[in-house]
């Protein structure tokens, strides 16, 4: 008879209940424990969910409240590039940006991070050397995850070792879409331990998983797993980071606090575009978490084109007149 | 001194030390307040009686003020006997004259005139709507004007349909409806009685509330200005006395009441006898159900939406949450976090949540209901915000350990006060939600959706949302059971309060 019980170290009470096994594997006639994942789903409900962002959406925010608000956008931004395109030149660039947003004005910035693949970690490690700018690296077969685990493990300790201080993984959607939890979770541990030092955040590429009540059991999953931060999106699939989706993940995130009093991190990443809606993504953390979540240790954006209409906007409050986009260095 | 830690009071401090969120000061919304600079208010309002503008015979007028500043806003014509005599008066002449005559798609030319003029004037409207009755601008701005327009639009549709409104049988207008509505929706609830019953074919004497007028005034200069045939709206403005009056007025062929139950009682009694059409809609005492099974977090908003939405004046509001006991801890747990972030004072704000009570007497009777729930045994929170030192406030409220018996269970409190109760199984859910003498609305939350309908069969409430709260729709009847009171508004139901089927 297979033991139940509360895995208490992964914080989970009633609704997520793992049990352990002995499994005599008949193959080699090996003991080995397995770890299944059983719960009961939390529900979402779509319509309520979407309601509720619709109506933080009209907070209104002005003066200072506006400047304090972009001014910490900018300061959680994880600047993104991930092409094949990509060039040490463009990653240098990129890597200037983040350390200097504005040129004419030093109280903005720096961001919080540059993603990259990872044969730019190195170059952007040297690149930002000196300044309190992270280097993330996408790793684990992104943007798809469709490779053997040991090539994904390989990856993540690859990039770890060639300097990078967080790791943005993705979990295998073809599993979760299937059912297979314990696959799901077990490459997130894996991924997780071959991290080391780097905090790990894994995307659930939200806009691959079909309801809010898939993101919802695959956010807890990577909770459990490990993960340091819970991330909406590749980037390189529509839809990316919602306002909606992010507020399921922030509730997975309260839940777990809750329970276990860890602060789990979040990003929405991918079609945070504006000021306007970078404003709003953090109204609802605001009024989902708290102040503790207003920090670039636990909440970022991943963003490429953000960035210069948040510094427009700062400029108009500043100057109190909207300058021309090509006022902006685009890197 | 060291205190003596019991094994008790351990548990006690490990729930309180739990962790908490913490909703400060990091990043403080800067003030955000409409601008009321274009709205201009007139010194002092007469009565809108036959079409035109008049001072009352009675000689009196009386302030309204604003509730959340306390300054006096304008002056309001005290209508006596003999100006609701004259008001009735002018409609039934505009009845007998132009009305009952005028085919009906003529008459909805009007209605949606009126529509439309509500909408070029929305914002006007949305903040006088806030300064006189103490509602934050979101809501009235939001909900209450665009949902006043909606309804002169729905039964504007409705006029020249009226043969095809009640399965083919031929109707005919009243006459001449006398209307008295309360200050919680003023402007809405003007829209939800002379809507259908301008499209029904009959003409009206309406009487706002006396803390809230003012809306229904510029509602009467957008009649003046849509150029209805005089005395087919008539606005008199005025206390119990004036809607006594009116009420009771021998010519009028139909009453419609929105308010106390008290009040209602008296206006049936009055009228036994007398064949005159009635419509009550009365207070209530919903109950909002959460079942275990429900998205809980979707659940803890749509109970702040219930009972905090409007300041808790909604006679529909979700006062009695009956929680499944297994998850009772977790929703007071989330409901308490939530009541931080709620935002309480000036009304004009545009990230208030919570606005003004709606007069000095409102605000006293809250607080003698609090200060009963704790007496009887409840224990009480208050979201820990600070209050405007002007103006009538109360902080977002809730009990917990509530007695069915208690009179926060059982009286309508009218105010940002929620009662929470338990219960164990569906059976006893229902019976305790229809353990009250109101019947006007109630909630269930759960993800089953066979189980919200086989709630829907049992609970004794004239609306019933499920996995929502405080929706409205003009097309979607809402009116009360037992002590709520009776008919309807809103659809074909509430037509059909306004004509006679043949």
């Amino acid at each position: 008879m297979d033991r139940l019980e509360t895995h208490e170290d992964l914080g989970f009470a009633s609704d997520l209940l793992i049990f352990s096994r002995e499994n005599r594997s008949l193959a080699c006639g090996n003991l080995r424990r397995v770890t299944v994942l059983f719960y009961t789903p939390v529900p979402v409900d779509q319509v309520a969910i979407e309601e509720r962002v619709a109506a933080l959406a009209k907070r209104s925010l002005k003066k200072q409240a506006k400047v304090q608000g972009l001014k910490l956008a900018i300061s959680m931004m994880d600047l993104t590039t991930l092409e094949g395109k990509d060039t040490a030149g463009k990653v240098t660039a990129l890597c200037t940006k983040a350390m200097h947003p504005l040129d004419s004005d030093n109280s903005i910035g720096p961001c919080a991070a540059i993603c990259v693949y990872p044969n730019f970690v190195r170059i952007a490690k040297r690149a930002l050397e000196g300044s309190s700018v992270h280097v993330a690296s996408v790793a684990t077969a992104f943007p798809s995850g469709q490779s053997p685990l040991p090539i994904k493990l390989e990856d993540t300790r690859r990039a770890v070792e060639f300097g990078a201080d967080e790791i943005d993984m993705v979990i295998d959607r073809g599993a979760m879409l299937s059912g297979d939890y314990q696959k799901v979770f077990d490459e997130i541990a894996a991924t997780k331990e071959a991290c080391g030092p780097a905090h790990l955040k894994v995307i659930l590429e939200t806009g691959e998983l079909g309801s809010y009540d898939v993101v919802r059991r695959a956010s807890e999953i990577a909770i459990a797993a490990g993960g340091d931060f819970i991330k909406t999106s590749t980037g390189k699939i529509q839809p990316a980071a919602t306002p909606a989706v992010t507020l399921v993940m922030l509730e997975v995130i309260r839940d777990h606090f809750y329970r276990t009093g860890k602060k789990i991190g979040m990003k929405p990443a991918g079609g945070v575009r504006t000021a306007k809606q970078a404003l709003h993504y953090l109204v609802i953390v605001k009024e989902t978490l708290g102040d503790a979540w207003l920090t670039p240790d636990l909440f970022r954006f991943g963003a490429s084109a953000l960035l210069n209409d948040v510094l427009m906007q700062l400029e108009k409050e500043r100057t109190g007149a909207y300058q021309a986009s090509e006022d902006f260095s685009k890197d | 001194m060291k205190k003596d830690i019991t094994k008790a009071g351990k548990a006690q401090l490990a729930r309180t030390q739990k962790p908490s969120l913490d909703f400060g000061s990091a990043w403080e919304y800067a003030p955000s307040p409409e601008s009321t600079d274009h709205v201009k208010l007139q010194a002092q309002y007469g009565l809108f009686i036959g079409g035109k503008w008049k001072a009352p015979k009675s000689k009196k007028y009386f302030a309204t003020i604003s509730p959340s500043t306390e300054q006096k806003l304008a002056e309001v014509a005290d209508a006596g006997a003999a100006d609701v005599d004259d008001a009735v008066k002018a409609a039934r002449s505009a009845y007998d004259t132009y009305w009952k005559k005028m085919p009906g798609k003529e008459r909805a030319k009007y209605i949606f005139r009126i529509a439309r003029a509500l909408q070029e004037k929305a914002r006007e409207f949305a903040i006088v709507e806030t300064m006189d009755g103490g509602k934050p601008i979101k809501e009235s701005r939001d909900l209450d004007v665009p949902l006043a327009a909606a309804h002169f639009f729905y039964h504007g549709g409705w006029a020249d349909k009226l043969d095809l409104a009640f399965h083919g049988r031929k109707v005919r207008p009243l006459g001449v409806a006398g209307q008295i509505i309360p200050w919680n929706f003023p402007l809405l609830m003007a829209a939800w009685k002379i809507a259908p019953a301008l499209a029904g074919g009959n003409t009206v004497v309406l009487k706002p509330a006396e803390t809230t007028p003012l809306s229904s005034l510029m509602l009467a200069q957008i009649i003046e200005e849509a150029e209805l045939p005089p005395g087919v709206v008539n606005i008199v403005t005025g206390a119990g006395q004036t809607g006594a009056a009116l009420a009771s007025h021998k010519d009028v062929n139909k009453v419609a009441f929105t308010g106390s139950t008290e009040i209602g009682k008296l206006i049936q009694r009055n009228l036994a006898g007398s064949g005159k059409k009635l419509t009550l809609e009365l207070g209530g005492k919903a109950a909002n159900i959460v079942f275990a099974d429900a998205s809980i977090d979707q659940a803890v908003e749509g109970i702040i939406n219930g009972i905090y939405f409007n300041q808790g004046h909604v006679c529909c509001a979700g006062s009695r949450l009956l929680v499944e006991e297994s998850v009772h801890d977790l929703v007071v747990k989330k409901l308490r976090d939530r009541l931080s972030t709620l935002r309480v004072g000036d009304p004009l704000d545009k990230n208030t949540d919570v606005g003004a009570i709606n007069s000095r007497e409102q605000w006293e009777r809250i607080n003698e209901l609090v200060a009963a729930g704790e007496a009887e045994g409840g224990e009480r929170y208050t979201a820990p915000c600070k209050l405007p030192s002007k103006g009538f406030f109360i902080a977002p409220t809730f009990f917990t350990g509530v007695s069915m018996s208690s009179r926060i269970a059982r009286e309508e409190i009218f105010g940002p006060v929620l009662s929470i109760m338990t219960f164990r199984t569906a059976e006893e859910a229902i019976e305790k939600a229809n353990n009250t003498m109101y019947g006007l609305s109630a909630g269930v939350w759960t993800d089953k959706g066979a189980k919200i309908f086989w709630m829907a069969q049992r609970l004794k409430a004239g609306v019933i949302w499920g996995n929502t709260f405080n929706k409205f729709d003009p097309s979607s009847p809402f009116g009360g059971y037992k002590e709520s009171g009776f008919g309807r508004e809103g659809g074909r139901q509430g037509l059909s309060a306004y004509v006679e089927v043949l």
